[in-house]
């Protein structure tokens, strides 16, 4: 116990000195804050105003077009469309707006004149408020009052509720999916991310001959054992000072500028399904739902079960680890150089590049699918896709037998690797394949 | 007393036996040779010695006891393909691998200053071991391997790599750690080169022992009475005590290897001889390990 505690330390200490490992911890935060913050601060100065000169031959909208904010409407009366023309050259307008005579029942000819490219937000809005005004029209012309239609229309929000035994709870089905797929993305990559050092930090005792020594002193299961936990013990340093840091800087930055962050990915998916399905809210709401949704959001991410969606998070993030992590040692062990681990890499990989895609597809549209089910059983995938269905709730002997079976995967994996491992150390200078490698399972050392 | 009783130990791989019922005893506190051509199963059975592999039968008893992970500790094993961790630095490197072998904090640096003021490398310290030179590496290597004062010490193939003058430095180290009372294991295909050194010596070939004993014992079997004499004089050998091999003549000096026969002794030819010539030179020609393991072979694949 004492030799593995002294390989952990060595591994964790060579490491978290190393100066690529204090750039990655300090950076990556400085980087995450720049991501957040320079959007905002973009978006309070590129507010520019732009205005549209509108040339009005039908008669119908010059009056009821109206101006916003940020968006001039500049009715201009011209005896034709040259002499329009003329008079946007003399101007700085963003662009001129050409109404011809039309007829209502096929309104077409509409021209947006301008002399640099027009932005596609204003020709959108130019458009909508047309046709929002061709429909107050054609509503006229056919005896319905625009008021009257506007009492009418329907504005319903959705709270979505879960029942369970312990109450009801106001939830968010964005923030649910939000939550595990930030847990599921972090575990995908710390697998990776550190899988990845295991197996380098094998094939370099392997390439530097050092591995007879150390194993003339201590067992090869302990030297492999030493080095996942060290490693683990590096990852979970860098993600832990990550939070941290991430959140030092965050409000730092925001104190010292008073810049609210951009929008988070989950406000970014709601207005990104407003605009999708199309559906425009009438401007007088807009302000208020956006409100609400604000704080639906932050009451549904106050109702996360923290305590659950951390302990599990950890627990997975380990198991992963731990599962995956013996698996790129036994690669390490297996080669002679990095180049030689393509073939062996690719089964592994494999199911993490699946169950991280699957998560936010299949596992995500429907968390309580057989997809989903299996998935989140099955050891291999499980600590992605039950990261994902977490939030969303997971009956308890679910979640058991999973955690359960991830801990069989991982003493089950290890067992293989250390059995790979204790041949493949000492064996250099040969071609491995898989055969070779399921016969050193039951080689007898 | 012996420090290490081999007896009967097998080993087999997939497709070759690499050791066949192997046994020999290693004497406590001698230099003891293991020799024999490259795969003969030398590594193989060092391999189990420091239990980084099992026999397949067989068992082994250091000091008396049956082998068992704690002596490992009082083992130091200097393997063939000689390797440290590059990114680090001399003095971790060393405090880590002594560690490793049981040694406590405080003691492994008090062992490292000892052996850093007789090897005179204080300043490499705080070097990284990919900036030494390939010989520094070596004696950083050899340090690591007696730090924690084995009694039994194994060395494969020790001078592979060493130039000279660090050979000799090694070389006297390993007499001084004999004079300590360690047992040094010398594991080697050059036999040449440990002949000197060595007390005792095993003979392995194609994974079977072929000889072993006191080095002094077993060249007084394979002596075969043959002396060289070099002299001045007309040399004609008539006594049918004595066998002449081979002679020489030029300008009046002769040069010749003599064979006793039955019963004759090293001094009776010397009297015949300084009766007929001038002698300047008598010598037994002692036959090299080296000849002895050829000549060996070759008699078991006769067999």
């Amino acid at each position: 116990m004492h030799k593995i505690w002294l390989i952990i330390k060595r591994e964790y200490l060579t490491r978290v000195r190393k100066k690529s490992f204090i750039i990655m911890t300090f950076l990556t935060p400085l980087l995450l804050a720049a991501f957040m913050l320079v959007p905002a601060w973009l978006a309070t100065i590129s507010d520019s105003e732009d205005a549209v000169m509108v040339f009005d031959e039908s008669g119908i909208f010059a009056e009821k077009l109206e101006s916003k904010p940020d968006l001039k409407i500049i009715p201009v009366a011209a005896g034709s469309l040259e002499q329009a023309k003329t008079a946007y050259q003399e101007t700085d307008y963003t662009a001129l707006l050409h109404i011809p005579k039309l007829d209502l029942a096929n309104p077409e000819g509409f021209r947006l004149y301008s002399k640099k490219n027009i932005s596609f937000q204003v020709k959108f809005r130019l458009e909508s408020m047309l046709e929002k005004e061709i429909e107050s029209q054609r509503f006229m012309a056919s005896g319905i009052d625009r008021e009257m239609l506007n009492k009418m229309k329907a504005n319903i929000t959705m709270t979505t509720v879960n029942l369970s035994e312990s109450g009801e709870q106001d939830s968010n089905v964005w923030v649910t999916s939000g939550a595990g797929i930030v847990g599921a993305v972090i575990i995908y990559f710390f697998i990776f991310m550190y899988g990845v050092q295991i197996m380098r930090g094998v094939i370099e005792e392997k390439t530097s001959r050092i591995v007879e020594v150390m194993i003339s002193s201590v067992k090869p299961f302990q030297l492999m054992m030493g080095k996942i936990i060290g490693i683990a013990g590096v990852g979970l340093t860098q993600f832990l000072l990550w939070v941290v840091l991430s959140a030092i800087v965050v409000s730092g930055v925001q104190a010292a500028f008073g810049i609210q962050p951009a929008p988070t990915p989950i406000e970014q998916m709601q207005s990104g399904r407003a605009m999708a399905t199309g559906e425009e809210e009438p401007e007088q709401t807009e302000e208020t739902s956006q409100t609400d949704t604000l704080s639906e959001v932050s009451e549904a991410i106050s109702n996360l079960n923290f305590p659950l969606l951390l302990g599990s998070f950890l627990f997975y993030f380990l198991g992963g680890y731990l599962l995956y992590g013996s698996l790129f040692g036994a690669i390490g062990a297996a080669v002679d150089n990095e180049t030689d681990t393509q073939q062996f890499m690719f089964p592994i990989t494999i199911p993490l590049i699946i169950s991280f895609i699957m998560s936010y597809t299949v596992v995500i549209q429907n968390p309580d699918g057989p997809v989903a089910f299996w998935m989140s059983i099955i050891p291999f995938t499980s600590p992605i896709v039950m990261m994902v269905r977490i939030p969303f709730g997971v009956p308890a002997s679910e979640l058991l037998l999973s955690m359960g079976l991830l801990v069989l995967g991982f003493i089950f994996t290890t067992w293989i690797a250390s059995r790979i491992y204790r041949v493949g150390i000492l064996m250099y200078g040969k071609k491995i394949n898989y055969k070779e490698l399921s016969k050193w399972l039951f080689y007898r050392v | 007393m012996s420090i290490l009783k081999i007896d009967g130990v097998t080993k087999r791989y997939a497709n070759h036996t690499a050791l066949d019922n192997v046994s020999f005893d290693i004497p406590a506190g001698c230099i003891f040779g293991l020799l024999g051509p490259n795969g003969a199963g030398k590594t193989s059975l060092i391999r189990i010695i420091t239990q980084i592999t099992g026999a397949d039968s067989g068992k082994i008893y250091f000091k008396g006891e049956k082998l068992r992970p704690s002596h490992i500790k009082d083992m130091g094993y200097l393997p063939e393909e000689r390797g440290l961790y590059k990114k680090m630095k001399v003095g971790e490197q060393l405090l880590y691998l002594a560690q490793l072998k049981g040694l406590t904090k405080d003691e492994a640096i008090a062992r490292i200053k000892e052996w850093v003021a007789r090897f005179e490398i204080k300043e490499w310290m705080n070097k990284h071991i990919e900036d030494l030179s390939k010989g520094m590496q070596q004696k950083v290597q050899f340090m690591a391997t007696v730090m924690h004062e084995p009694s039994l010490i194994i060395l494969d193939e020790p001078f592979s790599g060493f130039d000279p003058i660090n050979a000799n430095l090694i070389k006297d180290e390993i007499l001084r750690l004999r004079d300590n009372g360690a047992t040094i294991i010398f594991s080697t295909h050059r036999m040449e080169s440990v002949e000197e050194l060595c007390d005792n010596i095993a003979l392995i070939n194609r994974s079977r022992k072929v000889l072993d004993g006191p080095v002094r014992e077993i060249k007084d079997t394979y002596k075969t009475d043959t002396f060289q004499v070099i002299g001045n004089g007309q040399l004609l050998i008539t006594s049918p005590d004595f066998e002449v091999l081979e002679q020489h003549d030029n300008h009046g000096v002769f040069r010749a290897s003599i064979r006793l026969l039955d019963g004759a002794s090293p001094n009776d030819l010397l009297r015949y001889l300084i009766q007929r010539v001038e002698v300047h030179s008598f010598v037994e020609l002692v036959p090299s390990i080296n000849d002895i393991f050829i000549r060996k072979v070759k008699e078991t694949y006769h067999a």
